[in-house]
C-alpha cells in the first residue's frame, strides 16, 4: 500500500516526538545514575557530568557501609513483604465473599465501602485512632491502617465475579465447603490477578513516606523514603556519618547513590507489573 | 438439597413475604448457617473497614468541640460551628482556596490534554516494538515515590548544585532561582505531575483505542483519508466518552491536591503559594496540636470534595456515560 507524502511525514514526525518524550522521561534517571557512579574527585573538579571519565563505586560503598541506610532498606523490605501478604489476605478474602451474591448484607457492605472511597474524614481522626491503638512509633502503624483500600476490594470483587458459578457449584456437589473451595479452587485460579494486586500493594508499601513521618519517632525505624528525604531535602547526613568509617564523598554523588538504591527494587519489580497493566487488565484501577 | 437443582443461594432469591417475621428470622438463620464460611472469610476485611474507616468518621465530631486529648471526646466541651467560623474568617482561607484552585486549573489546562495527545501518537506508531518500548519508559515514573521525584527535582533545579544551574554557570550565565521562586512553584508542580503521570494516563485511552474495529480504519484508508484525518474522525470520537468521564471526575476532585507532592516541595520562600488545605491541616493540627480547628478545616474540604464528586458523577450519568459508581 503506497503511503502518501503527508502520511510519511506524519509517521516520521510521530516517531521523533515519541523519541523526544522517551528521552525527556529517561534523562533525569540517566543523570542520577551517571553521577552516582562518578568518581568523587572528578565530580568536584567538573561542575557537571554528562558522561563520567572515571567510574567509581565510592558513593555506594560509603552508603552501604553505614548502618542507618542499610537498616532503612531493611525496614522498607520488611514492610513490603509483610504488608503485602497481609493486605492480600484481607483484601482477597473480603472481595471473594462479597462476590457471592448469596451473602446476606452484601449490598450494605458494598455501599459502605463505596462511601469510604468517596469520603475521607482526614488526617486528624486517623492520627487519633492510631494513637489510641497505641501504634505510635510502631512499624505496625504503617501496615495495619493501610491493609486494604476500598478500590482494591471492589476491583478484586469484580475479578471474582468473573469466575463462573459452575466451578463453585460442582465443588459444592463434591462436598466442599466455602473455605476449602476458596483455598483449593478459587485461589489457584486467581494467582495472576493476586500477583498483580500484590505488586501494586508492594510498591505502595515501599513508597510510604508521610505515615512514617508522623507515626514514627525513632530514627532507627525509618523506612527508606524517610531516610531518603532526610538526605535529599534536608541535606542532613548526620544519621549516616554517625556510623561510617570512611570520609563521606561529596553530597551530590552520595544523594544520587541513595536515590538509585531506593529505586532499584521498584525497577526490578516493574517488568512483572508491566505484563499485567499493559494489557489493560488493571484498567479499572487507573480510573481512580 | 438435591444435586440436581442449582445450589441454593447461588441464584439470588427474590424476597418472599410469606410467613411474617418469624419465618424471615428463620430464613436468615438458615442462610447465615449455610454461608458461615463466607462470613469467616469476610471477617478480617470487615473488621479492618470497621476500625480504620468507620471509626475515624466519628472522630469528625471533635470539629464541633474544643477537644482536649486528656478529656477525650466524652469530656471535651461543645462549641458548635465556632471553629468553622474562625476558619472562614481567617485570611489564610482565601489563600488556601486560591492555591488549591490555581494548582488544579493549571493541572487541568496543561496536564490533562497530554495523555490524550500521547496516546493518539502512540496509537499511530506502526512498529509494535517501538510502541511498547516508549510505553515501558513513560509508564515507569508512575511507580516512583514523591520523595524520589522531589529529590530528582532538587538535583536538577537546585540553585546551589543543580544540573541546570551548573550548566548555566558553565555557559557564562548567572544562576537562577527556581525552587524558592514563588512565581515558578505552581509550574514546577505541574511539570512534576506531567513527568510522573503523563505516561500512565495513556492507559485508559489506549485501551479504548484498542477496541476500535480495524476495518473502519481500512475503509477510511481506501476512501483516501490521511492518517491525521483518520485520527480526527475515527480515533478521537472513540475515546470521547473516556475523555468526558475523566474530565468530569477531575472536576469532582478540584479540592484535592497531592499532599506529599506539595509537602516535599514546600519551603519558607514559597509558603504563600504552596499552602493547600491538606498541608494546612497537617501544620495546624499535627504540628501545632490544634486538633479541633484543623479537623474542622479538613472536614470542610472533605465535604466540599464529596459534594463535587457526587455532582460530577450525576452529570456524567446524565450525559449517558458511566460514572465512578
Amino acid at each position: 500500500m503506497r503511503t502518501s507524502i503527508g502520511d510519511r511525514i506524519f509517521g516520521i514526525a510521530n516517531w521523533l516526538v515519541l523519541g523526544i518524550v522517551a528521552i525527556l522521561t529517561l534523562f533525569p534517571i540517566y543523570y542520577v545514575v551517571v553521577v552516582s557512579f562518578t568518581d568523587p574527585t572528578e565530580y568536584i573538579r567538573k561542575s557537571f557530568i554528562l558522561f563520567p571519565e572515571k567510574w567509581s563505586l565510592a558513593s555506594y560503598r560509603y552508603l552501604l557501609s553505614t548502618d542507618a541506610f542499610a537498616r532503612s532498606i531493611g525496614v522498607s523490605a520488611y514492610l513490603a513483604v509483610v504488608g503485602t501478604a497481609l493486605s492480600l489476605v484481607v483484601t482477597a478474602s473480603l472481595a471473594y465473599a462479597l462476590s457471592r451474591k448469596r451473602m446476606r448484607g452484601r449490598n450494605v457492605i458494598l455501599l459502605f465501602i463505596l462511601i469510604t472511597i468517596l469520603f475521607n474524614p482526614g488526617m486528624i481522626p486517623q492520627y487519633m485512632l492510631v494513637r489510641q491503638l497505641h501504634l505510635i512509633n510502631s512499624l505496625w502503624s504503617l501496615i495495619v491502617p493501610a491493609l486494604a483500600s476500598g478500590w482494591n476490594v471492589i476491583l478484586m470483587k469484580n475479578f471474582f465475579d468473573s469466575i463462573p458459578a459452575e466451578l463453585e457449584e460442582s465443588a459444592a456437589i463434591d462436598g466442599s465447603n466455602d473455605l476449602s473451595t476458596w483455598v483449593r479452587i478459587i485461589l489457584p485460579l486467581s494467582l495472576p490477578s493476586l500477583a498483580a494486586f500484590g505488586l501494586f500493594y508492594a510498591v505502595g508499601y515501599w513508597n510510604q513516606f508521610f505515615n512514617a513521618l508522623i507515626y514514627l519517632n525513632d530514627a532507627a525505624k525509618w523506612p527508606i523514603q524517610v531516610m531518603l528525604q532526610n538526605m535529599l531535602l534536608n541535606a542532613d547526613n548526620t544519621e549516616l556519618q554517625a556510623d561510617a568509617f570512611m570520609a563521606p564523598p561529596p553530597a551530590e554523588t552520595l544523594k544520587m547513590a541513595a536515590v538509585v538504591t531506593a529505586t532499584v527494587p521498584i525497577l526490578c519489580v516493574y517488568p512483572f507489573l508491566q505484563k499485567h497493566f499493559a494489557k489493560g487488565t488493571m484498567v479499572g484501577s487507573v480510573k481512580g | 438439597m438435591s444435586a440436581n437443582e442449582p445450589r441454593a443461594g447461588t441464584v439470588p432469591r427474590a424476597p418472599v413475604r410469606t410467613g411474617g417475621a418469624a419465618a424471615w428470622l428463620r430464613r436468615l438463620a438458615l442462610d447465615l448457617k449455610r454461608d458461615k464460611y463466607l462470613y469467616v472469610l469476610a471477617l478480617p476485611g470487615l473488621v479492618f473497614f470497621l476500625i480504620f474507616k468507620f471509626v475515624p468518621m466519628w472522630g469528625i465530631v471533635i470539629a464541633f468541640q474544643n477537644y482536649s486529648p486528656f478529656a477525650g471526646i466524652g469530656g471535651s466541651p461543645w462549641v458548635g460551628l465556632e471553629h468553622f467560623r474562625r476558619f472562614f474568617d481567617n485570611p489564610d482561607f482565601m489563600m488556601l482556596f486560591r492555591n488549591t484552585m490555581a494548582i488544579n486549573l493549571l493541572n487541568l489546562v496543561c496536564f490533562f490534554p497530554l495523555p490524550i495527545v500521547l496516546s493518539l501518537l502512540l496509537n499511530e506508531v506502526r512498529s509494535v516494538f517501538y510502541k511498547r518500548f516508549v510505553q515501558t519508559i513513560v509508564y515507569m515514573p508512575h511507580f516512583l515515590s514523591w520523595v524520589i521525584i522531589s529529590g530528582l527535582t532538587f538535583l536538577i533545579f537546585a540553585k546551589g548544585d543543580g544540573l541546570v544551574n551548573n550548566l548555566l554557570e558553565a555557559a557564562g550565565a548567572s544562576r537562577v532561582d527556581v525552587l524558592t521562586n514563588p512565581h515558578l512553584f505552581w509550574i514546577m508542580l505541574t511539570i512534576q505531575s506531567i513527568w510522573k503521570e503523563g505516561g500512565w494516563g495513556t492507559i485508559l485511552f489506549l485501551a479504548a483505542m484498542a477496541s476500535i474495529d480495524p476495518q473502519v480504519y481500512e475503509a477510511a484508508r481506501i476512501d483516501g483519508a490521511s492518517r491525521l484525518r483518520q485520527m480526527r474522525h475515527i480515533t478521537l470520537p472513540a475515546i470521547r466518552s473516556v475523555i468526558v468521564v475523566l474530565l468530569i471526575l477531575r472536576l469532582g476532585h478540584m479540592m484535592d491536591v497531592g499532599f506529599e507532592q506539595v509537602f516535599l516541595m514546600y519551603n519558607g520562600a514559597v509558603s504563600e503559594v504552596a499552602e493547600v488545605f491538606d498541608t494546612y491541616v497537617y501544620r495546624v493540627g499535627i504540628q501545632q496540636g490544634q486538633f479541633s480547628y484543623s479537623t474542622a478545616a479538613g472536614l470542610f474540604k472533605s465535604v466540599v470534595g464529596l459534594v463535587l464528586v457526587v455532582i460530577a458523577n450525576r452529570i456524567a450519568k446524565k450525559m449517558g456515560e458511566e460514572g465512578v459508581y
